[in-house]
């Protein structure tokens, strides 16, 4: 039935494009041989057909099977992957102490389960705010350079030093300058993540059409207006992608701030883990810290979806073709 | 703003207009010495072969590109920058992929903080008008080359603009639905009294449309001759193609364009 109705409207524009394109190939010079047709032809052509409707949304059963589709593939690799896990630990081939079973790993985080959800609210906690702020700082910043050759002179080279420094190598400082609080961690956690978020910006608001441009300024729009509705809406796509780095990103800038000095924080606790030789409690802290990137990750790709359907749908278009 | 401009005084007036690119490899003269004045009410129609500056005159009226020497003038006032008692149809359909055809349109009323009711009632005849109804939430990569085009037309009519510059608006569509379109350009040129200049590559639509009907040569672009077409105001399809001047004029613009191509 959707396939149905798809395949009508999809007929139709092939045929419409194709009579366009033979139009165009008759060129300058020669009277289109259709142009010669007399008016009788032209008065019993109906207009377009309504049929530009949207397919009807997927029903619960079908998305349901096209959600477990894209699932079973990473399902299978990580069953994979546990299963050699366990297979070496359990065997000992490699000594307990190093490479912990499943079993104890999962052990330790039933039996230590709220202090370790108190330490993983804490990074998350470091990891949104340096996220949530370098993605502020860095659009604001990608707008500048984007508008004012000036500032994009001015901004770049800062932008591109601050991504250049080694953000290990500043920790240290930062705690020196802003004590063992959440403050130097949530600074690593912008730095690190600002860098991807400006670039993408940059990128997307200048790959605006001139032609699009040129088309708001016949229509006497100012500057604000055309970035509320061009320049913007148009540079989403590369952003999001950006932002998509950048949540992971905001992640390890989190954790190296809390190696460095802290009291609390999944960073912390690898620090404790490793000095007592706890391999179960540091593979538990490692699956967390994991979690917490994949996790936000999954939560920008729903943004996107919701802020950009028609590049998703554009997508989905492509493969339907291709198919 | 719906209102024609008052019938005297020139609408468009372009003198000894001189177009150079230079990029990093070539210098390109686009157009040469071009001079043109247009009257309001005109219908001018624009021929001549690929790459002889017909877009660029158009970009140049509407204020968008600089010309490297001469003087233009729009409604009385001369042009610098951008102009916005215009709608421009640009070659290609120029829609924003992530609105619908109807919100397409629209964005001619939202840039311009038109009244939106207003503005709404508008679009709707205009889809109407042109046949995109049952199509007014489609994406631009869901519909036709043809009907984006189309879209981009309605965009540029939206607020009735007192010119109306038009470049190869209908090279996408069918030869039928051409016709249509041709009737359709042709009945609101004669209900509004805008003035139109409009470029194309079909002979018999700048024959049908213009009152008046520009060859421009091949690179550099000069303006060799202009033909006034001496068919009724109040023009039907199937009447002009078999009237004899008709046919007249387009044989001698055959004639002039082939010549000048070969003369190249
Ligand atoms: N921005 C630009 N930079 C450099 N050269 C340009 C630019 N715009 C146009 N040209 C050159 O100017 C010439 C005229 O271009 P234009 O687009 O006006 O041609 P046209 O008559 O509209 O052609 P067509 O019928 O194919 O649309 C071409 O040779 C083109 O290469
Ligand atoms: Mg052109």
């Amino acid at each position: 039935m959707t396939e149905n109705s798809l395949d009508t409207a999809g007929r139709q524009a092939a045929a419409d494009q194709a009579s366009g394109a033979r139009a165009a190939a008759a060129g300058p010079g020669s009277v289109d041989a259709a142009d010669g047709l007399d008016g009788t032809a032209s008065s019993t052509v109906a207009k377009q057909p309504p049929g530009g409707g949207r397919p009807p949304r997927p029903t619960l059963g079908r998305r349901a099977l096209t959600f477990a589709d894209s699932l079973w593939r990473p399902a299978l690799v990580l069953a994979v992957f546990f299963a050699a896990w366990w297979f070496v630990a359990a065997r000992e081939y490699v000594p307990n102490y190093l490479v912990p079973t499943p079993g104890q790993v999962w052990e330790t985080m039933t039996t230590q389960w709220s202090e370790l959800a108190r330490h993983t609210l804490v990074t998350l906690y470091e990891t949104v705010l340096g996220f949530v702020l370098a993605a502020a700082l860095g659009l604001v910043t990608a707008v500048a350079i984007a508008y004012s050759r000036t500032l994009d002179k001015a901004l770049y080279p800062i932008v591109l030093f601050a991504q250049v420094i080694p953000k290990i190598a500043i920790a240290p400082l930062l705690v020196v300058w802003f004590g063992l609080g959440l403050t130097p961690k949530i600074i690593l956690a912008v730095l690190i993540a600002f860098f991807p978020v400006v670039i993408s910006g940059v990128a997307g608001l200048r790959s605006t059409d001139p032609e699009l441009l040129d088309l708001a300024a016949t229509m006497g729009a100012g500057p604000w207006r055309t970035f509320r509705k061009i320049r913007f809406p148009n540079a989403l796509p590369h952003l999001m992608a950006g932002l998509k780095v950048a949540v992971t990103l905001a992640v390890v800038g989190a954790v190296v701030g809390e190696f460095v000095g802290a009291s609390e924080g999944l960073g912390y606790v690898l620090l404790l883990a490793n000095g007592n030789l706890d391999s179960a409690l540091l593979f538990a802290d490692l699956i967390l810290m994991s979690a917490i990137g994949i996790v936000l990750f999954v939560l920008v790709e729903i943004a996107e979806a919701l802020l950009i359907p028609w590049h998703a749908s554009r997508r989905a278009g492509v493969s339907l073709t291709t198919s | 703003m719906t209102a024609a401009p008052a019938a005297t005084g020139t609408a468009i007036g372009m003198s000894g207009l001189t177009v150079r690119f230079t990029t990093r490899r070539s210098q390109t003269t686009a157009l040469d010495d071009v001079s043109l004045d247009i009257e309001p009410g005109e219908f001018v129609t624009i021929v001549g072969p690929s790459g002889c500056g017909k877009s660029t005159l158009l970009k140049i009226v509407a204020g968008l590109v600089k010309p490297t020497s001469g003087d233009v003038s729009l409604l009385e006032r001369p042009v610098r920058g951008p102009q916005k008692e215009i709608g421009f149809v640009f070659q290609k359909a120029a829609l924003l992929e992530w609105r619908g055809a109807r919100a397409n349109i629209l964005l001619q009323a939202e840039m311009r903080g038109m009244d939106r009711a207003q503005a709404a009632r508008r679009a709707d005849e205009l889809i109407e008008m042109t046949g995109l109804t049952g199509f007014e939430k489609a994406l631009p990569h869901e519909l036709s080359g043809g009907m984006q085009q189309r879209v981009a037309l309605c965009r540029a009519l939206l607020h009735s603009p007192p010119v109306l510059l038009m470049d190869e608006p209908f090279g996408a569509l069918d030869a039928l639905t051409r016709e249509q379109m041709n009737a359709e350009l042709h009945r609101i040129w004669r209900e509004t009294g805008t003035t139109v200049v409009l470029v194309t590559h079909s002979i018999a639509e700048a024959v049908f449309l213009g009152t008046r009907v520009v060859v421009m040569s091949p690179r550099p672009g000069r303006i060799i001759r202009t033909f006034s077409v001496e068919l009724p105001a109040h023009r039907d399809y199937a009447q002009v193609m078999s009237d004899p001047r008709f046919d007249r004029l387009a044989t001698d613009l055959r004639g002039l364009l082939g010549s000048a191509a070969a003369n190249h």
